[in-house]
């Protein structure tokens, strides 16, 4: 008896210290986001001035809108990599469609309309096209995407916004890019449809265990569409909010912006392998990203060293997911040994 | 004599499978098959890899459909196309694999695929979730079924295969209004916590449910069915009422000695 008590003791100090472990691996990227931004402000006396943080977050806003949507689509196991693509030729359907005179209204429903229609083909031919895999159908969008906007726009940026989405580049409020209240606005709009309702917590099943979710009578095929369509949709803001930056639709814009934004979820901490994580860590990857760009060009660091910087997080970011895998497992051995 | 004919008819089976007949391709899975089922029993579906156990009820929990045959619940005819139509008619299954989402908390896996939620205007998936109201159910049905987890707020990956197990069989339990499948519930298991299962499973029977066992454990299978069905190559070659004295003649069916 006495035995059975120090095993459970001992157990229950096992589980303590592996749930410490699994909390800090949860909390983990905003704490090194944290510490980031306190280094850098020692390291560079501009970094943590209200221009410079309007600056971060105006250049952030297109990669996190974007993040959000394709966390989505991560959390059910897929990939999104035509959101670039997607947003250039939004942005160049708005352009097109401003020249011929279309009001503000007009401009911006058109983009977000484009985005969501990228999104529902992606979707639609992934499920029903009943394809192996979202990279497939996500690559070829890609490709036809931007040989669309390329053939639509010449080649060329087109440059013209109206008022309305110029407003988002510029420090609008309180000092603050207009840019950023879209971003909080999307954000809290996803915030209740993924934790509040129903939908949400079909995306978190179909993520967590495809099968099952088909067993428990979650209609998955259209789950899955949805996903890819709010990706898409996200992708047509972000062209509107980098239209209104840079006053101006272009083929060229979006450029790599898939690896962007799944880095940015990678590095937030959501999981890989689906079912994990939340909007905050699609925009804390977001902002981190951005955080590093900026502090490495104010520091002088040569671009091809953030490039490896970031990539070197990634791995970082992935190990911790396995290593949150890894412990999860030794909490299960434990338990087992406790059940009586 | 008279007794027991009297009683067989007061407990007409709730479940009964008519000349199930399953083919895929050129194999035939399922040739015929009859199965029927009381209300506060439990069957053993027997036999061995291949022979058609899983095939019979991945068709009666509608994840397959049957080519020709017929399923009656409580003497009605009952089509049964999919997962959802299955668990409509009140049939609840826990596979032996595919029986939780890792990432959601048990009651959160209790009510996948039918979250409590309002207001019923809105299609389903726009429904705001009522937490408390799963969260308030699943504790009440965990505490009834006895079992006992570290903390109901974990994500059920942090629990060990007994936990995961129970939770996926409570789960069964608390929408079954006719049927329990359970695919091998104690396959992955210890000693002692396929135990706690099988306890589980005599409560699950205990309170009022059909419950149809898949298990390859002949001492399972002699403490608690009260029949046993054998299927070889996609047909039954028997039913009897397992002892521990007839307990080789089931393993001669199955193996078709």
């Amino acid at each position: 008896m006495g035995r059975t008590a120090s095993g459970q003791a001992q157990a229950v100090r096992a589980t303590s210290r592996l749930d410490l472990g699994l909390m800090l691996l949860g909390i983990g990227p905003a704490l090194i986001l944290i510490v980031l931004v306190v280094v850098l402000s020692f390291l560079s006396p501009v970094f943590f001035t209200p221009r410079n943080v309007s600056n971060i977050l105006a250049q952030t806003a297109v990669i996190t809108v974007v993040a959000m949507g394709q966390h989505l689509v991560i959390l059910t196991r897929g990939i999104d990599l035509s959101v670039g693509s997607n947003l250039a030729l939004a942005s160049v359907v708005g352009a097109l469609l401003f020249q011929a005179g279309g009001s503000a209204p007009v401009v911006i429903l058109a983009m977000i309309a484009s985005g969501a229609l990228v999104g529902s083909v992606n979707g639609l031919f992934y499920v029903f096209g009943r394809l192996p895999h979202p990279f497939i159908i996500t690559l070829a969008t890609l490709s036809i995407c931007k040989g669309i906007a390329l053939q639509l726009a010449d080649g060329r940026a087109i440059p013209g916004m109206p008022e309305a989405i110029r407003v988002l580049g510029r420090n609008a409020f309180w000092g603050l890019p207009g840019s950023v209240f879209v971003v909080l606005g999307v954000g809290l709009l996803l915030l209740v449809l993924t934790r509040t309702m129903v939908w949400g917590r079909w995306i978190y099943a179909v993520g967590g265990r495809p099968e099952a979710a088909v067993a428990m009578g979650i209609p998955v095929n259209w789950v899955l569409v949805s996903t890819y369509v709010t990706s898409g949709t996200c992708a047509g803001i972000g062209a509107v909010i980098l239209a209104g930056r840079t006053d101006a639709g272009s083929p060229l814009f979006g450029n790599l912006l898939e690896l962007d934004t799944i880095a940015a979820v990678i590095i937030g901490g959501a999981s890989f392998l689906g079912g994990r994580g939340h909007l905050g860590h699609a925009v804390i990857g977001a902002i981190m990203i951005g955080v590093i760009r900026n502090a490495l060009n104010l520091l002088n660091v040569d671009i091809f060293f953030q490039l490896i910087i970031i990539g070197v997080i990634i791995v970082i970011a992935v190990e911790c997911d396995v290593l949150r895998n890894h412990l999860e497992a030794r909490v299960r051995v434990v338990q087992a040994g406790r059940a009586r | 004599m008279n007794g027991a004919a009297l009683q067989t008819e007061a407990l007409s089976p709730l479940l009964s499978v008519r000349g199930a007949t399953k083919r895929f391709g050129s194999v035939l899975a399922l040739d015929g098959v009859d199965l029927d089922l009381r209300r506060g029993e439990i069957l053993a579906l027997l036999g061995d890899n291949g022979a058609g156990k899983s095939t019979l009820i991945k068709c009666i929990s509608g994840l397959h459909r049957l080519d020709s045959g017929a399923i009656h619940l409580d003497g009605l005819e009952t089509e049964i196309r999919s997962p959802a139509d299955a668990r409509f008619a009140g049939i609840e299954t826990v596979y032996q694999e595919l029986a939780l989402f890792d990432n959601l908390t048990p009651a959160q896996n209790f009510f996948a695929g039918r979250e409590i939620a309002g207001p019923a205007w809105l299609p389903r998936g726009l429904r705001f979730l009522n937490k408390r109201g799963m969260d308030a159910e699943a504790r009440q049905v965990i505490s009834r079924l006895k079992i006992t987890l570290p903390k109901l707020d974990v994500v059920v990956a942090k629990m060990s295969g007994g936990q995961r197990q129970a939770i996926a069989v409570a789960r069964a339990t608390v929408f079954a209004r006719k049927v329990v499948i359970l695919d091998e519930p104690t396959a992955a298991l210890g000693l002692r916590e396929s135990r706690q299962v099988l306890n589980l499973v005599a409560t699950v029977r205990d309170q009022g449910n059909a419950v149809i066992l898949i298990t390859h454990n002949m001492e399972h299978v002699v403490e608690l069915a009260d029949r046993a069905m054998v299927l070889r190559q996609g047909r039954k070659v028997g039913e009897i009422v397992p002892t521990n004295s007839n307990k080789q003649d089931l393993v001669a069916m199955i193996v078709g000695a």
